[in-house]
């Protein structure tokens, strides 16, 4: 947790007019999980577009591998690889479980790699699940597949726009235990939107709160939840704050 | 109705003892459609791809456009492509060996493309536009480039692009004004099965004609047939 592996300067983003991001300074360290909290429409799903280069921002600039990415340049497409996103809903394309765990790697022309997706299977525990049809799939079964879709890709971050919202205890507990184990074992970068204070809590090493496009607060789990020094995360920490 | 049915059981005849001049106009038919559709999916799934994927200056224009095509009156574009292609024309002026004469099967294909490739890109627009357009987002997000993106789209409307070829089918096979105004129905050149219909009725071939139309009828049959069973599959999925 030394080097930056995102640095953000200035950015901004406006839909039609409307400034919906604004960002002074922002860093990200190579190895850590950034949990975001904040109410519906702060932001953070438009900052995750950004930080997977889906969409430029309006403004200033982001660098990742110290490499810019601007309104007026785009991520080279290798580097814009070593990132993706799980959304909220796992967006199966329709065909086997197997087929969309393979789709990452076959647009980066790699073909051959039966090893991969298996181990990939087996960590969202669903080898058995393998020819299935995706949609045919229980809700966290296939936000499973979707997680397994991206780990199979070893991104240098992943980004989680709010992964388990929506699903069952058990299936919370199995993605909570993948987004460690990967932090863990391959030091992945990850940025992680929740709405669920304890599992920011429990797996984040650092905490924002964006509130209006802003970050409110950044600082460590223990210290955000401790010792917040904003009196919006104190009231957002307390639960006064309604969404 | 006595004529009917002597008619029928003739063509019945006609049909199973494999009669060169049926099968000779069935395969033209099918070689000309066959064409003419391979063409207008060529050019038909990129148009319909990019109108229903991306946004762009005249657009909506475009749309317009593409909508008067697909119900554009097939004769009318026989008489336009019978311009293009005669010998005073713009084209038939030329005199290029890449461009074909009036009353070949080339013109006869010219004339089918025009008619189908409207039908093949909007059928195609509509299915684009029914994939969830976050099913984009997550796919660009898994490391997709634009090409590859539209591509996996694609993929996805895959039912429904199908169900647009054989609406392309369906439109020209079975279509008589045009290819009869640039073709001119010559024997053993240019005749397929909606003009020998015509040929044939007027002659007082009845058998020869009702055995074409059951011919014309069973491939209609099978172009619906498929369409509704791939149809029925979107639904599902
Ligand atoms: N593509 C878009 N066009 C216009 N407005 C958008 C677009 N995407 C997001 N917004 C707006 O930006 C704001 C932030 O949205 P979002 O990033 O989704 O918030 P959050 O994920 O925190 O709920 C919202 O007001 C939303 O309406
Ligand atoms: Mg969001």
């Amino acid at each position: 947790m030394t080097e930056p592996l995102y640095e953000l300067d200035d950015v901004r983003k406006q839909y039609n007019g409307r400034s919906v991001l604004q960002i002074p300074h922002l860093t990200i360290q190579q190895g850590e999980i950034l949990a975001l909290v904040g109410p519906s429409g702060a932001g953070k799903s438009t900052l995750l577009r950004l930080l997977n280069f889906l969409e430029p921002p309006s403004n200033g600039r982001i660098q990742f591998h110290n490499t810019p990415f601007s309104a007026s340049q785009p991520m080279p497409l290798s580097l814009r690889r070593k990132v993706t996103t799980v959304f909220q809903r796992p967006y199966l394309l329709n065909r086997s479980v197997e087929a969309n765990i393979q789709y990452g790697l076959r647009l980066r022309g790699r073909r051959n790699e039966q090893v991969q997706i298996d181990a990939a299977l087996q960590q969202v525990g669903l080898q058995k699940m393998a020819r299935q049809r995706a949609r045919t799939l229980s809700g966290g079964e296939a936000q499973r597949v979707a997680l397994a879709r991206a780990i199979v890709l070893q991104p240098d971050v992943l980004l989680l726009d709010e992964p388990t919202a929506n699903l069952d205890p058990y299936n919370i507990g199995i993605i909570e235990q993948i987004i460690r184990q990967l932090n863990e074992g391959t030091g992945a970068t990850m940025v992680l939107v929740t709405h669920n204070v304890f599992q920011a809590k429990r797996l984040a090493h650092r905490v924002a709160l964006l509130l209006d496009g802003r970050i409110v607060e950044i600082a460590a789990t223990d210290m955000f939840f401790h010792n917040p020094t904003d009196p919006r995360t104190k009231a957002f920490v307390a639960g006064d704050m309604i969404y | 109705m006595n004529q009917l049915w002597q008619g029928l059981l003739q063509a019945i005849e006609l049909i199973f003892a494999h009669d060169p001049a049926l099968w000779e106009v069935m395969q033209l038919s099918l070689r000309v459609t066959g064409v003419a559709l391979v063409l207008s999916t060529l050019i038909g799934i990129p148009i319909g791809a990019l109108m229903g994927l991306s946004r762009f200056y005249g657009r909506s224009l475009l749309m317009v456009f593409l909508y008067t095509g697909m119900g554009f009156p097939p004769v009318v574009i026989g008489l336009f492509v019978y311009l293009l292609l005669s010998r005073s024309g713009p084209l038939g002026g030329l005199e290029s060996d890449l461009i074909p004469a009036l009353f070949t099967p080339g013109a006869m294909i010219i004339a089918q493309t025009i008619i189908a490739f409207p039908l093949v890109a909007g059928f195609t627009m509509a299915a684009v536009m029914g994939v969830d357009p976050n099913i984009r987002q997550q796919v660009r997000a898994l490391g997709a480039t634009r090409w590859q993106t539209t591509l996996a789209v694609l993929t996805e409307a895959r039912v429904g692009v199908l169900v647009s070829v054989i609406a392309g089918f369906g439109g020209i096979i079975s279509e008589v004004g045009a290819v009869m105004l640039v073709g001119g129905n010559i024997d053993h050149k240019t005749r397929v099965l909606t003009t020998a219909i015509v040929l044939e009725t007027r002659k007082g071939n009845f058998d020869l004609a009702i055995a074409l139309g059951i011919i014309l009828l069973g491939l209609s049959f099978l172009a619906n047939l498929l369409m509704l069973q791939l149809q029925g599959r979107t639904t599902y999925d």
